[in-house]
């Protein structure tokens, strides 16, 4: 992390991230504002590539900016009162305090961070396999507990769309 | 062992450059150098690659078609994708009024970028890698999933409800196929304990087996789904010109179309090489790699992949878009994931019992058994109501057929 070349990479990536979040907030067309959403992802993917994460950085574009980003996109599409404008609604308020106090939060944890700790040396690992060891052995419930969401979430989508008519179809 | 021939192609000034720039000078020239060679290669190569494609296809198709395709620009008209580049360049750039001004530039560059980048990670030749990444696998998927997106854009931006139609298309292909495609490249990386392309080519020549012969039933699954994903003629609804005009670029013009048909080439490239890495060995070639420089041995193999896709493309008829959902989701889904089933069982066997590396041996017959067997089973049993045939020549007042609604009558519940 002391090479110039991450200290530029870093910076470059963090006005990208930050700025095209801040675009999300701003732009008045929805579809824009996704568009600037997938940006901001990909930027947090270039972070977790400075940190050596190239298996979470991966996984970044894979979920975020390829599947998440799609389903927003068919959301907004399928969605006809809000198809097109960024209006102003009335909990913008609310919502603004509560975004604040979040972010108050992430500043104050990773203020309060022993960072010199938590790093290692810095270079590149085989992140994925020791990632895999982790989710089968020490962390296997919480694993699975995910997997029968997703399972129970992709039942409840199957019932929610079926026909109330039950046909013999082919 | 020593190359027998050395010569200008087995590109040993460049690794007298890399050893002499390593002793002479910083590690980050060395890296700038290597990257800027490197990347120059790519273009070359790809770039080369779009315009052979564009004659070798018409030509092909032409062929296949029984006509003689472009004929007339060069010898063999192999000037011909030279001329249309000219056309197209100064052809009138049209852009409808009502489009998405902002965004109605943006996606002919953007599919461009995972298409160039999808290169990086292969391995041409044993230490001629441009990004050897240890997620290599995960990072093609990764940038498959991009490409859909940059095609949204273009339909939603150009405001056209074909486009917009054509986009979506792609989108519901892209999600639908990237599944069973996930599930069959998890094979390759099961067997060979890496997601690193070179890791699993380096595993193909280590125990001297092409991961085709063992895991015969993921290569037609990622075929399958690969030539789905591409957007080519079986499988190329997003351009249905029957249904839907042109799909996704149909206002595009000039040298904007022109990019996302260079595209559509150099991704059945890059899906070519996927095919040659994981599955048939890369850069070896069963010891021929010794006489032969590796990586023409590479690019004669993403080629014939290659060659293979043109004749699909040549003889299949366009599918509808509910069978190619149902090809999905019904029947390489299942396979996909019975095969999963199997070859994690025949990993875990050969690490966990430390069996001699013989058993390889075993487990090709097993599995040219088994995956033969199960695709006979499948399309037999599993997916009987989808395709009932009769079995003997009848008379049609013999099967009982629905009776259909009078002409005239509504249509529908």
């Amino acid at each position: 992390m002391d090479e110039p070349a991450v200290i530029v990479a870093f910076w470059v990536l963090a006005v990208l991230t930050l700025g095209s979040a801040l675009m999300v907030a701003v732009v008045r067309d929805l579809i824009h504002a996704v568009l600037f959403l997938i940006l901001s992802f990909v930027g947090v993917a270039g972070l977790y590539i400075t940190l050596s994460a190239d298996f979470v950085a991966v996984v970044q574009v894979l979920i975020y900016a390829g599947a998440v980003s799609v389903l927003m996109l068919f959301a907004i599409l399928l969605t006809p009162r809000s198809a097109r404008d960024n209006a102003p609604v009335p909990y913008s308020a609310p919502l603004s305090a509560l975004a604040g106090l979040i972010g108050a939060v992430i500043i104050f944890v990773a203020v309060q961070t022993d960072w010199a700790k938590a790093g290692d040396d810095g270079r590149f690992q085989t992140t994925a396999s020791e990632i895999g060891r982790a989710l089968l052995n020490p962390y296997v419930l919480p694993f699975e507990v995910a997997s029968v969401l997703l399972v129970i979430a992709m039942v409840g989508a199957i019932v929610l769309v079926r026909p109330a008519s039950e046909e013999e179809g082919a | 062992m020593s190359l027998p021939i050395a010569a200008w192609y087995d590109f040993d000034p460049f690794r007298e450059l890399h050893d002499w720039l390593r002793d002479h000078t910083a590690d980050e020239v060395v890296y700038v150098v290597a990257a800027v060679i490197g990347a120059a290669g790519i273009l070359t190569f790809v770039g080369l690659g779009a315009l052979v494609n564009v004659w070798l296809e018409r030509r092909i198709i032409g062929r296949i078609q029984v006509r003689r395709g472009p004929n007339r620009v060069g010898p063999f008209g192999v000037l011909q994708p030279v001329a249309d580049a000219i056309k197209l360049i100064q052809k009138e750039v049209l852009q409808p009024r009502v489009s998405d001004s902002k965004l109605f530039n943006l996606p002919p560059i953007l599919v461009f970028i995972p298409a160039m980048l999808t290169f990086a990670v292969f391995a041409w030749a044993p230490d001629l890698v441009y990004a050897d990444l240890n997620v290599g696998v995960l990072y093609l998927l990764a940038l498959s999933s991009i490409t859909s997106l940059a095609i949204f854009v273009a339909g939603w931006s150009s405001n056209n409800k074909y486009a917009l139609l054509g986009a979506m298309r792609v989108i519901a292909m892209a999600i639908s196929y990237e599944v069973p495609m996930v599930l069959t490249l998890l094979t390759p990386v099961l067997f060979a304990g890496t997601m690193s392309i070179s890791g699993i080519v380096d595993f193909q020549r280590h125990y001297d087996v092409w991961l085709a012969f063992l895991l015969p039933v993921p290569v037609l699954v990622y075929a399958v789904a690969a030539t789905a994903e591409l957007n080519r003629t079986p499988a190329d609804i997003a351009e249905a010109e029957s249904e839907i005009v042109a799909g996704y670029h149909t206002e595009y013009s000039g040298m904007k179309f022109g990019l996302f048909y260079a595209v559509e080439l150099i991704n059945s490239l890059a899906v070519s090489g996927i095919m040659a890495s994981l599955f048939f060995g890369g850069y070896s070639l069963y010891g021929l790699d010794e006489y032969i420089p590796p990586w023409m041995i590479f690019i004669a193999k993403i080629y014939f992949f290659y060659l293979g896709l043109i004749w699909l493309r040549g003889t299949l008829p366009r599918l509808r878009i509910d069978q190619l959902m149902a090809f999905a989701w019904k029947m390489l889904i299942p396979l996909a994931l019975i095969n999963i089933a199997i070859v994690s069982v025949e990993v875990l066997l050969w690490r966990e019992l430390e069996l001699d590396d013989a058993v390889l041996g075993a487990y090709v017959a097993v599995n040219a058994v088994l995956g033969a067997a199960l695709v006979v089973a499948f399309f037999r049993m599993l997916t009987r109501s989808y395709y009932r045939l009769p079995t003997r020549v009848r008379l049609v007042h013999d099967v009982s057929v629905p009776s259909l609604p009078a002409p005239g009558s509504a249509i529908g519940p």
